[in-house]
């Protein structure tokens, strides 16, 4: 293979200087890291590119057009504008805190990229088995620079910007970490890696299984982003520009670099454990056919399309839908997600366990193996995919059944039609 | 300066939960350069209070030293917004001050423009309302549709914003050539567009609750605050100066009056939906019916009212503007008062805010619409 040249002939380079096992275990893991940080602050470039593209294209405008052709080059000229322009800091403010607090912020969205598989096999840069895990922990310790940052600015507005990510990112994160549960019964581990080889070794997405998982995931992980309809920690109309009030320059392009990111990942998770990261149906007969390299960089391309149909949903629904209140946000994330994700675990489990009990009775063949994953015979597919859609009504109904009383509710309802009279004319005003 | 009383000290700040909030004057959704003073519990508002002046331009000093004929240019600066309709109200004060026939091709013209001002007007608060709930896509679909009445406005007056769009006795100039074409063609479309705002925001869940029972005002509070326009009607009190007292064509029209009936955000932004539905029903009736006939009065060399005093307003986007002008027969007047609109409905902020969130405030500020160039004048 071509492609796979370069990287053989780097290897054979690299064994002059290095022993095989420090190339295997610290040089190749560098340069991925070096690949993926680059690739990733490039997408991240032009991901905003992309939204100020979408939103024009739903706004009925042109977006940008003047740098480059189409404004092709707009993230190059924005990215240099701002590591030109003053770097401002509040004479009041606590100095320290204030300089890190975008540095953990882009951190923490970056270090996730290291579990991601973005492809099989050479693909990944650390498969680690409690990957699922350690995107989490990392990914809530971005709650830690909105705060700090909020807090050490010294103005009202970012504090309580800070105030309301804070209670935001904390309790969106139950919700989303809940409502991956549903899937993880399914993959039987806490691999990326290894939930993508579930799904693959089962031919199936989980999206499939787990339709009230997905939708909880995307929607507390829009939540978990700050981002429209939840964007109260930088509601523009409201606190000016909420936590990141005070930064200018480089220091606010970190944070905006840092949101950005902390989509994608979010996007590229949502991707690995729902719509199969990177395996889509046929792809192993790439690799039957002894085209390796070709098998890796085509599941590349399958996941960054994935991650982006998941991205274009997150511009959509910005560009569309007004901003939550603050109470309304903490309403939706505790008396609806969390319920409905833990009613989703409840009959996840009680689908499996059906799914088991069914196995073997009157000869009924359910279960194909456990080895890796749950993998599902036709029939236990067809039973699996028909509880998870039915999942999802079960569900409302019961959200519907615990909420009614709320005020939001039965807006719908509530709500009354303005009516039209025709007054009386008065005496003319002119003659 | 006007003193703010809310407590700011340091020590009344330290031992106790609550938090003194400037909002403003450069704050992005107060409307300009008000500036609200919010004590906070947590979010929730406990106490407001407004501070006005940063635009004061001296606007009925200013008219004390002018000509008539001067004066109306100065009037379109009040309420940018709506230029058409406060250039009408000093006009007409004048002219019913002096008893000038103005003919009714003029008349007919004034209320095709100031109708289509008053959608322009409405247009702008659809969009920043919706913008300051988030909705940011509303605001460029709506600023697309006011720049096609931005456009027959710079055919017909020459300026987009401050048109100086009336001369005392009648208009500068007849409809230019195109204007039945244009002005109908924006009338057949308009429809179809604000069914695509409706369908963005009326049944949204989120504007739903962002909405309902927001800044609640009850009619009897409006009409003691002396709330006008919109901000009335949603409270469902039938009171319009275009049916009460009708100026310009008004009294040959045949509209109706949109009423809501909790008086809260939603409804104020029913009935200016509804308003926008009711002017294009107005201005399609008189452009069918627009009589032939020059556009201007005959007037005197210098225009100079009778010795007395006199009131006159009209509905206005945003209430009732009136305009009180005590002439000495001499060729400037006297004393003129100009009754803002949103000068009296910004009075209901306090009323509406208190016990709401800051999210709310915002969103209350902007279902009032006001424009600061009026509140200060």
């Amino acid at each position: 293979m071509l492609l796979l040249g370069p990287v053989n002939v780097l290897n054979d380079l690299l064994l002059k200087f290095f022993s095989q096992e420090t190339i295997n275990f610290f040089l190749w893991p560098l340069i991925q890291i070096g690949l993926v940080v680059t690739l990733v602050a490039l997408w991240v470039a032009y991901a905003t590119y992309l939204e100020r593209k979408i939103s024009a294209f739903i706004q009925a405008r042109l977006g940008p057009m003047r740098v480059g052709p189409w404004g092709l080059l707009q993230p190059i000229a924005d990215g240099l504008k701002l590591l030109v322009k003053e770097d401002f800091v509040p004479e009041k403010a606590d100095r320290w805190i204030f300089f890190f607090a975008p540095y953990i912020a882009v951190a923490s969205a970056f270090i996730v990229f290291s579990v991601v598989p973005f492809g099989p096999d050479w693909a990944v840069i650390a498969d680690v088995n409690i990957g699922l895990l350690l995107v989490l922990a990392v990914s809530s310790v971005g709650v830690l620079a909105l705060i700090l940052a909020g807090w050490s600015s010294n103005s009202k507005y970012a504090l309580l910007g800070g105030l309301r990510s804070s209670a935001q990112m904390v309790s969106y994160e139950v919700a989303m970490g809940l409502s991956l549960i549903g899937a993880l019964m399914f993959a039987r581990t806490l691999s990326l890696s290894g939930i993508v080889g579930a799904q693959g070794s089962d031919s199936i997405w989980y999206i499939l299984y787990q339709p009230a998982g997905f939708m909880l995931f995307l929607i507390s992980g829009i939540a978990e982003n700050n981002r429209a309809p939840f964007d109260l920690p930088e509601a523009e109309s409201e606190l000016v520009a909420g936590f990141h009030t005070e930064y200018s320059g480089m220091r606010w392009s970190l944070f905006f670099m840092a949101e950005y990111a902390a989509m994608v990942v979010v996007a590229a998770v949502a991707a690995t454990v729902y719509l199969g990261g990177w395996y889509f149906p046929w792809v192993f007969q790439l690799e039957k056919a002894g085209y390796h390299n070709l098998y890796v960089i085509v599941s590349l391309l399958v996941f960054l399309v994935k991650v982006s149909i998941i991205l274009y949903i997150y511009f959509w629904l910005r560009w569309t839908l007004p901003r939550f209140r603050y109470d309304q946000l903490m309403d939706i994330g505790w008396k609806w997600l969390i319920p409905s994700a833990l009613i989703n675990i409840a009959l996840s489990a009680i689908a499996i366990f059906l799914v088991q009990a069914l196995n073997g009775y009157r000869g009924m063949r359910t279960i194909e193996s456990l080895d890796r994953g749950l993998n599902l015979t036709t029939s236990g597919k067809v039973i699996m995919i028909v509880i998870g859609f039915a999942g999802v009504f079960i569900t409302a109904a019961l959200l519907a059944r615990i909420n009614w009383r709320s005020r939001d509710f039965n807006l719908k309802t509530q709500r009354r039609n303005i009516r039209l009279v025709n007054l009386p004319k008065g005496k003319p005003a002119v003659s | 300066m006007h003193q703010v009383e809310i407590a700011t000290t340091q020590e009344t700040l330290l031992d106790s939960p609550e938090m003194v909030l400037n909002m403003g004057p450069q704050h992005p959704s107060t409307h300009g350069v008000l500036r609200v003073v919010l004590r906070l519990d947590g979010e929730t508002v406990i106490d407001l209070d407004c501070d006005i002046g940063y635009l004061h331009r001296g606007m009925e000093k200013i008219a004390e030293n002018r000509m008539y004929t001067m004066i109306a240019p100065y009037w379109d600066r009040l309420d940018y917004i709506a230029a058409v309709s406060n250039g009408l109200v000093w006009v007409e004060t004048v002219e019913q001050m002096m008893g000038l026939p103005v003919p009714p091709r003029a008349h007919y013209l004034r209320t095709i423009l100031t109708e289509l001002n008053r959608i322009a007007s409405h247009l702008l608060w659809l969009a920043t309302h919706a913008l300051d709930i988030g909705a940011v896509t509303v605001l460029l679909w709506a600023l697309r549709e006011r720049e096609e009445i931005l456009k027959i406005f710079e055919r017909q007056f020459g300026a987009r914003l401050t048109c100086h769009a009336w001369r005392v006795g009648g208009m500068p100039n007849d409809a230019y050539d195109d204007f039945d074409k244009d002005v109908r063609q924006f009338a057949n479309n308009f429809p179809n567009r604000l069914d695509e705002y409706e369908t963005v925001l009326s049944e949204n869940r989120i504007w739903l609750s962002r909405t309902v029972g927001i800044g609640v005002i009850s009619g009897e509070d409006a009409i003691a605050i002396g709330l006008s326009g919109p901000s009335l009607r949603g409270s469902g009190v039938p009171w319009d100066v275009r049916k009460s007292r009708p100026y310009a064509a008004y009294a040959d029209m045949d509209f109706d009056i949109p009423l809501g009936e909790n008086g809260d955000t939603y409804d104020r932004y029913l009935v200016r939906l509804e308003e926008m539905r009711q002017s294009r029903r107005i201005i399609v009736q008189a452009l069918d019916n627009l009589p032939d006939g020059p556009v201007n009065a005959k007037l005197p060399k210098v225009v100079k009212p009778p010795v007395g005093d006199y009131y006159h307003s009209i509905e206005g986007p945003k209430g009732e503007i009136g305009c009180y002008l005590v002439s000495d027969g001499t060729a400037q007047p006297y004393r003129v008062r100009v009754r803002p609109p949103s000068f009296i409905n910004l009075q209901a902020l306090k009323q509406m805010c208190v016990g709401h969130l800051v999210a709310d405030v915002v969103a209350i500020i902007g279902t009032l619409d006001i424009v600061l160039g009026e509140i200060d004048r």
